[in-house]
């Protein structure tokens, strides 16, 4: 952390506070309904975090998140109610997702243009239907695993998870290898020209997004009671991730974590006043800042510091 | 080895919808060099829009294609200025990225106007004549079915007739070929992209009533839809009608197909696997030049 500008440096700073204060919390609260608000905001950042990373520090748009989310979900599920230990199952949810992405990746990010948006709507869509149909029935946990069912262990997986989505992001954004995320972003052919590898610098990004994704997943079997098995694979999560990293700041790595916070808080209100609409309003909303604030809450605040400051005189 | 065949013959007579929803998409693409994935959605419109006119004024499923296509031209026509004209603006890579994500937004914008105004139920269009079945050396052909495959066909050759005999087609497939020699020899480029967005959008529409007829229509089918028309796309490549309408059967025969010989669940994999089969061994479409 000591080598790095101090914009980053304060972010981390603020980062870690905010990490120590969320450890506590369990310590302090014992509201039901809290936790599980936070249990869903950590993996929501998790989830958003992990799209950014492919998303917007590499540039690929992949329309299929769900798809890795729920093959997380499903592997860790599966092998977690055939006695594995809940670790060992999250983390082979986890590379299940990574060896879903490669599969993809592999023959998609050779091409350009709309080919890799295209191969993982398809995928995700297609994972969900067969899931759909070969597993149509609700997964729920077996009742001695509910006997021993309490949020707390809950709770602090899926505060690392954040902590840890927020790292590798971060590592990503600021290590040397951010140059090649940021020369193949912006110009794929110049990049090439000047010797950073677009195949090699696509499929890391696809590796860490879709690992974490798949890590999100598996917190999120975890945590469920029960839910259908097709439904991790809902492109409603594609969605999520991608309206709460446009909202936050798509590229940055603070911009995911407000996106998910402000979209966790709103949806709480919302889904109680406007069940019937509030999907409605996300759309329209994803389209109006797609359109006039590319650069999502981080860029507006900004914008507002910088009005705040007086400018120095030219 | 007759139910074999049968599956051909459904495979076949709903290749020609997966062509049709397909040839709109294509045709977006191929010209605005933008990815609308809100195209299953439109579709879906365009099912609801005979579904009502067939509940509320008892009109012919066939007849309300009258309605369906200026309707879904006009929304075109709007979701064109209202939104797709800032992307088309753009250079290539954003617009791909961007028509995308607004695309994304969009449908599920769709999606949930679907379920505030017809409820998330199957809804479906029963005729007199839906039952109708002809038969023909033990393989049974219903009426309906038969039906939705000559319009797709009819409205392909519609298109093929108007992008290659017309000066405004004409004008649509020189801006495909290259949109700044088209703009230098004096071609409106946005009333081109308008019409293009417009004439996709109203395929979708035609497609989304010939959907209505022989299958439901629900808020849910527009992913699905969007998906199997991108499938074809990408199987067919861009630039031809006649072949987008091609892989759209093959599409539909490989799943029915697929269906007989390894089960039924499985069937959408195959998709999946085709899909990823022609990007890697030949990403430019089968058809492509």
């Amino acid at each position: 952390m000591m080598g790095l500008p101090r914009g980053p440096r304060r972010m981390g700073l603020a980062g870690v506070v905010a990490l120590v204060a969320f450890a506590a919390a369990p310590l302090v609260t014992t509201r039901g309904d809290l936790l599980n608000t936070l249990v869903v905001l950590f993996i929501s950042v998790a989830l958003a975090q992990s799209w950014n990373v492919l998303g917007g520090l590499a540039g690929q748009v992949n329309l299929g998140h769900a798809a890795f989310f729920g093959a997380g979900a499903l592997t860790a599920r599966l092998l977690w109610f055939a006695q594995m230990p809940i670790a060992l199952a999250v983390a082979a949810g986890s590379l299940a997702a990574i060896a879903l992405g490669l599969v993809i990746g592999l023959p998609a990010f050779r091409l350009r243009g709309a080919y890799f948006a295209i191969g993982t709507l398809g995928l995700a869509e297609i994972l969900r239907i067969t899931v759909g149909n070969i597993l149509p029935v609700i997964s729920a946990l077996p009742a001695e695993y509910v006997r021993h069912y309490s949020i707390v262990p809950r709770y602090f997986v899926a505060l690392g998870l954040a902590a840890l989505s927020v790292v590798v992001a971060a590592v990503l954004a600021y290590s040397k290898v951010s140059y090649g995320f940021g020369a193949i972003r912006e110009d794929e052919d110049a990049a090439a020209a000047s010797g950073v590898g677009p195949l090699a610098h696509k499929l890391l990004a696809m590796a860490a997004s879709t690992g974490l994704a798949g890590l999100a997943g598996g917190v999120f079997a975890y945590y469920h009671a029960s839910y259908y098995y097709a439904h991790p694979f809902s492109p409603l999560w594609t969605f999520d991730a991608l309206l709460m990293t446009f909202i936050g700041g798509v590229g940055t790595v603070a911009g995911p974590v407000l996106g998910a916070a402000f979209y966790v808080l709103l949806k709480e209100v919302l889904v109680v006043r406007l069940v019937e609409t509030h999907l409605l309003i996300f759309g329209a909303l994803f389209v109006l800042v797609v359109l006039t604030l590319p650069g999502g809450l981080l860029e507006a605040l900004h914008k507002l510091a910088r009005l705040r400051k007086p400018r120095p005189a030219a | 080895m007759i139910s074999f065949l049968q599956q051909v013959v459904f495979g076949v007579l709903v290749g020609g919808l997966y062509g049709l929803a397909a040839a709109g998409l294509s045709l977006v693409f191929g010209v605005l060099k933008i990815l609308n994935v809100a195209h299953g959605e439109l579709l879906m419109l365009g099912g609801y829009t005979t579904f009502w006119f067939f509940t509320l004024a008892g009109l012919d499923p066939f007849l309300s294609l009258l309605i369906t296509w200026p309707l879904l031209f006009a929304l075109g026509v709007l979701l064109y200025g209202g939104l797709f004209r800032f992307v088309a603006a753009a250079d290539e890579e954003t617009r791909i990225k961007n028509s995308v994500l607004i695309g994304f937004g969009l449908s599920l914008a769709l999606h949930n106007v679907a379920i505030l105004l017809w409820t998330a139920d199957e809804r479906g269009v029963t005729t007199d004549y839906s039952g109708t079945v002809w038969r023909l050396g033990g393989l049974a052909f219903p009426l309906t079915r038969v039906a939705t495959l000559v319009f797709a066909g009819l409205m392909i050759l519609g298109l093929h007739w108007f992008l290659t005999r017309t000066y405004a087609g004409k004008a649509i497939r020189a801006t495909a070929a290259d949109w700044e020699a088209g703009a230098l020899v004096g071609i409106n480029l946005n009333r081109t992209y308008r019409t293009a967005f417009a004439l996709g959008s109203a395929a979708a529409g035609v497609a989304g009533t010939l959907v209505s007829v022989v299958y439901a229509v629900s808020p849910n089918i527009g992913l699905e839809w969007t998906l199997k028309a991108l499938i074809v796309v990408v199987l067919a490549g861009l630039g031809s009608m006649p072949g987008t309408f091609a892989g759209g059967l093959i599409l539909g025969v490989t799943e029915s197909a697929s269906s007989i010989l390894i089960g039924a669940p499985y069937k959408e994999v195959v998709g999946l696997f085709l899909f990823l089969a022609v990007l890697l061994w030949r990403p430019q479409g089968l058809f492509a030049r």
